[in-house]
């Protein structure tokens, strides 16, 4: 195989499993946070205001991981620099 | 493959560029300053107040509010910078209704910029309050062991808030562009609807998570009580 389907193929597939397996975490512990401060806010009624913004931001914590996989895959497809190193030696050629 | 607006170039001249994120970013400064100009030129404290004045004081109590219960007991303080910062990243995610707009902030180097004076303004106020010596001393807390992991929060938090914010409004931004070539009637429409709604959330959450990191760095510690150093 020649440098420039290895470097497609490799793209492609890390791109895609990087956001298939980098989003199970974060989609399973903001689950988990929502669950928790559901029954937080069963119990306490009265302390909603802190107890929901705490949870957006602990969301937002979580959620950034999915975000940093969603960008890595981001550049894999659409910003390569391997990918346009090899197009540019392929189009010099 | 249109990332972001950075990408929209509009007049060049040598190395100067000027591209779509600037001028939007700019539009939007004047829009805001302008349209607040214009709404408190006349502020009225009795009788009759105009509903733009009623719903500038509902924005600027709700903001000085939330700065209050995340910790910090002088909001008016900090009402400028965290204020700026929610009103901003708001502003630019409400205008996506506009056809044909889009958000400086699904550009790196806005939320770059944006997560840079965060960074610039957490160490300004916690030395305002505390003096150089007690802020820089915060560092050393609880051991000074943890200066160097310190130092890598501060600069990882930085880095964290700028990507949120970029991947958050990229990717609304891309999503809906995707659709449009696919399904071009109604579930754009919802896609747009997520994304207005993703971006208040995200607004809140930067100012929200700027005024958390304020609150640390002007944190009075408490002196460590004289009988334990007898014992």
């Amino acid at each position: 195989m020649d440098n420039m389907t290895l470097i497609a193929l490799g793209s492609i597939i890390t791109a895609g499993l990087t956001m298939a397996v980098g989003g199970i975490g974060p989609a399973l512990s903001e689950g988990r946070a929502v669950a928790t401060a559901l029954s937080a806010l069963a119990q306490q009624p009265d302390a909603s205001g802190t107890i929901t913004r705490t949870l957006f931001v602990g969301l937002a914590m979580i959620e950034s991981i999915a975000i940093y996989c969603f960008v890595v895959s981001m550049i894999l497809i659409f910003a390569n620099p391997f990918w346009n190193h090899v197009i540019a030696q392929a189009v010099g050629k | 493959m249109h990332l972001s607006s950075d990408q929209q170039i509009l007049w060049q001249h040598g190395f100067l560029k000027l591209n779509g994120t600037i001028v939007t970013t700019w539009a939007l400064m004047i829009v805001m300053a302008v349209g607040a100009k214009l709404i408190t030129r006349r502020l009225a404290t009795v009788g009759e107040i105009s509903r733009w004045q009623g719903f500038l004081e509902l924005v600027v109590t709700a903001i000085e509010g939330q700065i209050k219960e995340v910790g910090l007991s002088q909001p008016e303080r900090y009402l400028g910078f965290l204020g700026t910062l929610f009103l901003f990243v708001a502003t630019a995610s409400l205008c996506t209704l506009i056809p044909g707009y889009e958000p400086p902030t699904g550009s790196l180097s806005t939320t770059a910029a944006l997560a840079l004076c965060v960074f610039v303004a957490v160490p300004l106020f916690g030395i305002e309050e505390q003096g150089l010596g007690g802020y820089l001393k915060s560092y050393m807390q609880p051991t000074f062991l943890m200066l160097p992991f310190n130092i890598i929060s501060e600069l990882s938090r930085t880095l964290a808030l700028a990507v949120r914010l970029f991947g958050n409004m990229m990717s609304g931004a891309m999503i809906i562009g995707i659709l449009l070539t696919i399904t071009p009637f109604i579930f754009p429409i919802i896609m747009t609807a997520l994304g207005l709604l993703t971006g208040m959330v995200q607004a809140y959450i930067f100012s929200i998570l700027a005024a958390v990191y304020v609150a640390a760095a002007t944190r009075v510690r408490q002196p460590k009580p004289a009988s334990e150093g007898k014992r």
